[in-house]
């Protein structure tokens, strides 16, 4: 390599004081991490220790340990305790924690796929799509697998919706942020009323209760035989996408110049949406259509690691799972004895969250208008 | 090797029934620099978008490095030819040391870490523009200028034996604009670039090509091709053509004016 070598005099005007993001940034990776790593085990056993019956941090870890293969203490715990901690809330606080990572990173690709940063599954309209193709399996009972067909259909329709909304939105090979948000708004309520339709002539009133609770989002009533399906479905999408961050991140630069850096746009982006349905459907199947976690903490996170999806994808599943566990403590507790659907709860947040960021958006654009 | 060559034969984009550009054939030796020169709208960018591979040519063909550009692979083009194209900005965050590190991209596999190789390059190829004070920076609170300088780095990074650039010294200040086109002309890489400001490419480039609706009307060393004549037919303007004493460059100096009743007679 020839580098030219000269050393030009720095113009004093390039120089710009380090601002509190750069700073932040410059603190590294690897603690932001591992803080939110220790944040993620305290919350978790925050989860399973907080509720109606409340077990202390030490015996959580204790029953865990125990179940794990350690020796029983003496003396004995109660064996009520050890239900709701291992059979009742373990389960949960895990499936929130798959769910949270996942709709973070899904969200994360999303943005960068559509290179638009009000991207997320949810507002896109796929949550709907996913419910819809799930609800359908419940409301004609083709569920002969059980979770296995509930998540297949629930991929089918994300997928579905995916393609549809990112058809509409590109025009001319652009996505301007108001026709996404609009197509996404759109088909999410065709398919809402779809579903609802569904619902109310089912005839069946206990599974129309129980579709409307679910589409609601919620967390309950998960079992250890069916928190398999979202675990794999996380750990298959945050290792293909890590293994991509480096194209995700020529997204950012746009479509011609990640072209003359080597990347094939239109086959990456085709099969990236075929991963993301995928994840978004599973999750929803497991979960219901949680919105908003995927819009929040991918720019939460990019504040604090900068945009290297290398660093931007492993915390935000680490943030996403924090967010929605201690949200669905909050679900669980604030109204307790009754319990307010997740969904409800980060819709809540999440809604003001999109509202500042459309404004900031367009702030932004404004201001560079002319130059 | 100090540069890939390229072919660019009979070459002809449409967009729907138009024609942007119309059977233009040009080449580039290893190590020239050559200029693309001619009015808004003469179909320069989408000439470049052709050599960079992102529109296909109706007929005719790229060779680079004597392959025909469009049966290689996206990838296999981007490890010998880096573009530098209009920027449509991130709105994402990256700093600019992220965004040069993208230009390493093409020369990584799925898994492949960043080496210190990787990272040197980064560091000199933002030294290169003068850019090593904005490395941390957020590019989307660059100025233009600045945003320019980082986008070129990135092609460096790629280390390209052919480099293609769409009005590079779009926003810079004229000492930037000095640096960038004496830069590309120590670079051990083929250069191709369309340029607005004559004087800048008379003196940088080795030849020059006028493009004009979409043809190319005159191609060949700068002071053949820059004329008062062509000026009048091409831009429609009145201009005085001199050879710089010190430079020995072709000078371009307009006139206010009408363009000489010798040219083409405008409705």
């Amino acid at each position: 390599m020839t580098a030219p070598a000269r050393t030009a005099p720095t113009a004093p005007h390039a120089r710009g004081a380090p601002d509190r993001r750069d700073r932040l940034r410059a603190r590294g990776f690897a603690p932001v991490l591992m803080v939110l790593g220790a944040l993620l085990l305290v919350s978790l056993t925050a989860g399973v220790a907080i509720g109606s019956v409340r077990v202390p941090p030490g015996e959580v870890w204790g029953i865990v340990a125990q179940a794990l293969g350690a020796d029983r203490p003496s003396p004995p715990r109660s064996p009520a305790r050890e239900t709701i901690v291992l059979d009742v809330r373990a389960p949960r606080v895990l499936l929130g924690a798959v769910t949270g990572a996942g709709l973070a990173v899904v969200g994360t690709a999303m943005q960068a796929l559509v290179r638009n940063p009000l991207a997320e599954p949810y507002l896109l309209g796929v949550s709907s799509g996913a419910s819809l193709g799930a609800v359908t399996v419940i409301v004609f009972g083709v569920g002969l697998f059980g979770p296995v067909s509930l998540s297949a259909a629930a991929f089918a329709g994300a997928l579905l919706t995916l393609l549809l909304v990112y058809g509409t939105a590109r025009a001319g090979g652009r996505i301007t942020s108001v026709r996404l948000v609009l197509s996404g708004v759109a088909v999410a309520a065709v398919l809402s009323a779809v579903t609802n339709l569904l619902m109310l002539t089912t005839g069946r009133g206990n599974e129309a209760r129980e579709v409307l609770a679910w589409t609601l989002g919620g967390l309950g009533g998960v079992r250890w035989s069916t928190l398999w399906l979202p675990g794999a479905a996380l750990l298959l999408g945050v290792g293909i996408l890590l293994a991509h961050a480096r194209s995700l991140n020529l997204l950012l630069a746009g479509e011609e110049a990640a072209t003359t850096m080597g990347l094939d746009v239109a086959r990456f982006r085709a099969r990236m949406f075929v991963l993301l349905s995928l994840v978004t459907g599973v999750l929803v199947a497991a979960a219901g259509p949680i919105g908003f976690v995927g819009l929040m903490l991918p720019h939460v996170v990019r504040l604090l690691v900068g945009g290297d999806h290398r660093r931007v994808l492993p915390a935000a599943a680490l943030g996403g799972a924090v967010f929605l566990v201690w949200a669905d403590l909050a679900a669980r507790t604030v109204a307790a004895p009754m319990e307010i659907p997740v969904g409800v709860l980060t819709a809540l947040c999440g809604g003001p969250f999109f509202l500042w960021l459309l404004r900031r958006d367009a702030l932004r654009n404004t201001g560079r208008g002319v130059t | 090797m100090t540069g890939t060559g390229l072919d660019v034969d009979g070459v002809t984009l449409t967009a729907g029934a138009h024609h942007l550009v119309r059977d233009v054939s040009l080449t580039a030796g290893p190590g020239e620099v050559i200029g693309l020169v001619g009015p808004n709208g003469s179909g320069k960018s989408s000439l470049l978008r052709a050599v960079y591979r992102v529109l296909r040519p109706d007929s005719g063909s790229v060779r680079v490095d004597g392959a025909d550009a469009w049966s290689l692979s996206v990838r296999r083009v981007a490890r010998t030819l880096a573009a530098v194209v209009q920027d449509p900005g991130t709105g994402f965050d990256l700093s600019a040391r992220e965004v040069v590190a993208m230009g390493r991209a093409p020369h990584k596999r799925l898994l492949d870490a960043d080496t210190a190789e990787d990272a040197g390059l980064v560091e000199w190829a933002l030294a290169a523009v003068d850019a090593s004070d904005l490395a941390h920076r957020p590019v989307d609170r660059l100025s233009g200028g600045e945003r320019q300088r980082v986008l070129i780095a990135r092609a460096l990074a790629q280390q390209p034996g052919l480099l293609v650039l769409d009005e590079p010294t779009n926003h810079l200040d004229i000492r930037h604009q000095l640096e960038i086109l004496g830069l590309l002309r120590r670079l051990p890489a083929t250069v191709l670039v369309a340029l607005h400001d004559l004087n800048l490419a008379a003196y940088h480039c080795d030849r020059l090509y006028v493009l004009h609706e979409g043809e190319v009307t005159a191609s060949g060393p700068p002071e053949a091709v820059l004329t008062a004549e062509l000026l009048a037919e091409v831009y429609g303007v009145a201009a005085e053509v001199a050879v710089h004493p010190g430079t020995g460059a072709p000078q371009v100096t307009f006139l206010p004016g009408e363009p000489a009743a010798a040219a083409r007679g405008r409705a």
